[in-house]
């Protein structure tokens, strides 16, 4: 067989290790095509249910046993509160934590099991933690099955994968800058306050911001503590019963669905789905506008 | 018991909580709707998680009210006496049945005698149709039934399974999950599916499948609805619902007696026509007059109470 000048075709081992090189990336990307369109599916599965539940009247009615009058008021109300006390407890010991370890942490054995530590419990599955805020905050400490109870539990959370986001953030800063600062005499407080902290704020929010988009959708672990899923009323302080928009959504999927309101599940979904986006967009937008100054 | 009191302080005394079974919770959940409705300052609050958490949280007197599928347990008792709740009012509030699918392809089963039924869903029981009734097909049978937390299977377990044969257990190869929805669109689908679920569900959602008559062992079949439910004459699976509260509460918290009291109106067919009541509207059967009359007699002492005051 005569070979066409210009048309180089390898052969033996060459033309083999092509060709895997090629099916790999079909492989690949057939991979990934995978998880996107059981996305994709399901967020189209969603929409098309749920679209024509959503109005103005579902965001700000209580639950009902009639699925067409009934709405999200008392959930996302009490969504809202439990991710405000969840942020506001979470946030200076996960980003304290963090810069202690990377900063000022001695370098011994115990200050290693802490870091292994962190990263298994970020591991940890959430009912875990439903059953430590059930022993702890709503039986030990008393507080009941409060919205202070589910933040505390929620916060207990979110901890530690915000304690890893926060000190790869930390880590990211250049040691350059903080030998300069300390050069000039700033004292080791000095310089994380001034240099260190305000450059690895934007990684900082958006690990906190993701961690808070874990707690917004958590369902199990507030059901572990007693959370409600019937109430018709709006809460005005921490030390109320509650329920929120997962719990909902769950209350309402294990319903007949003959009765309607597999629908409510689903504009409900949405509803969270949009919150959670409207939250990593944010982070995102955070992170871009903090890098460009 | 110091931590029991600081609870019952710190809580609000217009708020009152329900918790427990979730075959009751349709119910629990229209009567907090209306009687909120009617009463804005009081909070009515309603969870679902299970007939025996239920009973956990209120023996440590975390709530007021109990939703049960089953009546309360000797052992449950002796625990809410530990915890120095020793005062326990049981009030029936509705009758609920469990009703028997096959599906619509099925053209052979038509009714099951109980201890069939025993035979089917027992452990080591039949696998294929001709093992419970030798004129029936040869074909192997496809089991679906609640999750072993529902008080359905509770309530199927005591009756047919233990209730014949109390060395026997529930078989463990068929689909068991906690969402009807899952059992009915099994059940619909095999022409060889077998299940059971609870009746309000039956009623939801029972165009796809066919319900199975019961003979209680006198030879005649019994469909399941609400007439045959409510006159007694569908046995054994037609059970009674109950809430649980304190003799204390209904004395010393009058919106807890008139929530109790609203419960057993919303079954009472000399009250409101059956399409208005609340019971019927979320799938359930009310109770016959007797039943009701010993409902109300158990509160009438509290009412007078709170007129003396």
């Amino acid at each position: 067989m005569a070979v066409v000048p210009g048309k180089l075709r390898a052969t033996g081992s060459v033309a083999r290790r092509q060709a895997i090189s090629r099916i790999s990336r079909w492989i690949l990307l057939a991979a990934s095509l995978v998880g996107v369109g059981v996305l994709v599916y399901l967020a189209y599965d969603t929409i098309n249910t749920g679209a024509s539940g959503l109005s103005w009247d579902f965001l700000t009615s209580y639950p009902s046993r009639f699925a067409d009058r009934a709405g999200l008021r008392s959930s996302i109300i009490g969504s809202l509160w439990v991710l405000g006390a969840t942020v506001v407890l979470a946030f200076p010991v996960a980003v304290g934590t963090a810069i202690w370890i990377e900063e000022f942490a001695p370098k011994n054995p115990v200050v290693t099991v802490v870091k292994l530590n962190l990263a298994n419990l970020a591991g940890v599955p959430s009912i875990i933690y439903g059953i430590l805020g059930l022993a702890v905050f709503v039986r030990f400490a008393d507080l009941g099955s409060s919205i202070i109870a589910g933040a505390l539990t929620l916060a207990v959370m979110i901890i530690p994968m915000t304690v890893i986001a926060s000190q790869e953030a930390i880590r990211q800063v250049p040691q350059s800058l903080r030998d300069g600062s300390l050069a000039l005499g700033a004292t080791h407080w000095q310089t994380v306050r001034h240099h260190v902290l305000p450059q690895a704020t934007p990684g900082i929010m958006t690990g906190v911001i993701l961690a808070l988009s874990r707690a917004a959708g958590e369902t199990a672990a507030l059901i572990m503590l007693g959370a409600f899923s019937f109430i018709a009323w709006d809460n005005t302080s921490l030390f109320e019963d509650f329920t929120t928009v997962p719990i909902q959504i769950y209350n309402w999927t294990v319903r007949p669905s003959q009765q309607g309101f597999q629908v409510n599940a689903s504009a409900a979904i949405i509803v969270l789905m949009v919150a959670v986006l409207t939250m990593n967009l944010l982070a995102a937008i955070i992170r871009e506008r903090f890098r460009q100054e | 018991m110091l931590a029991a009191l600081l609870a019952a302080c710190s809580y609000d005394s217009s708020t009152v909580r329900i918790d427990g079974s979730s075959t009751v919770f349709p119910i629990s959940e229209a009567v907090a709707e209306e009687f909120m409705n009617d009463t804005r300052e009081i909070r009515v609050n309603v969870g679902f998680s299970g007939t025996g958490a239920g009973f956990e949280k209120f023996c440590r007197g975390d709530i007021q009210i109990s939703a049960a599928s089953r009546a309360i347990k000797d052992s449950e008792v002796t625990d809410c006496a530990d915890g120095g709740i020793d005062d326990i009012m049981e009030i029936q509030v509705a009758i609920d049945a469990l009703t028997v699918m096959v599906s619509p392809k099925n053209e052979f089963v038509d009714c099951m005698t109980v201890d069939e039924l025993h035979s089917a869903f027992r452990h080591e029981g039949a696998s294929t149709w001709n093992d419970i009734r030798p004129e029936w097909p040869g074909e192997d049978i496809i089991f679906y039934y609640p999750g072993t937390d529902s008080g359905t299977f509770d309530y199927f377990f005591e009756t047919i399974i233990e209730g014949i044969d109390a060395e026997a257990y529930h078989r463990g190869d068929g689909t068991a999950s906690e969402d009807d929805n899952v059992l009915a669109l099994g059940i619909e689908n095999d022409k060889n599916a077998i299940g059971y679920f609870g009746f309000a569900f039956f009623l939801a959602a029972s165009e796809g499948l066919r319900p199975v008559a019961i003979d209680d062992g006198d030879g005649e079949c019994v469909e399941p609805s609400f007439d045959t439910a409510l006159d007694g004459s569908y046995t054994p699976l037609s059970r009674p619902l109950f809430i649980y509260t304190r003799e204390s509460f209904l004395r010393d918290r009058p919106e807890v007696l008139s929530l109790v009291q609203f419960y057993l109106e919303s079954s009472d067919v000399r009250l409101f026509p059956e399409e208005e009541l609340l019971v019927p509207e979320v799938g359930y059967v009310t109770m016959p007059a007797d039943v009701l009359d010993e409902q109300y007699a158990k509160l009438e002492p509290f009412f007078r109470l709170q007129e003396d005051d």
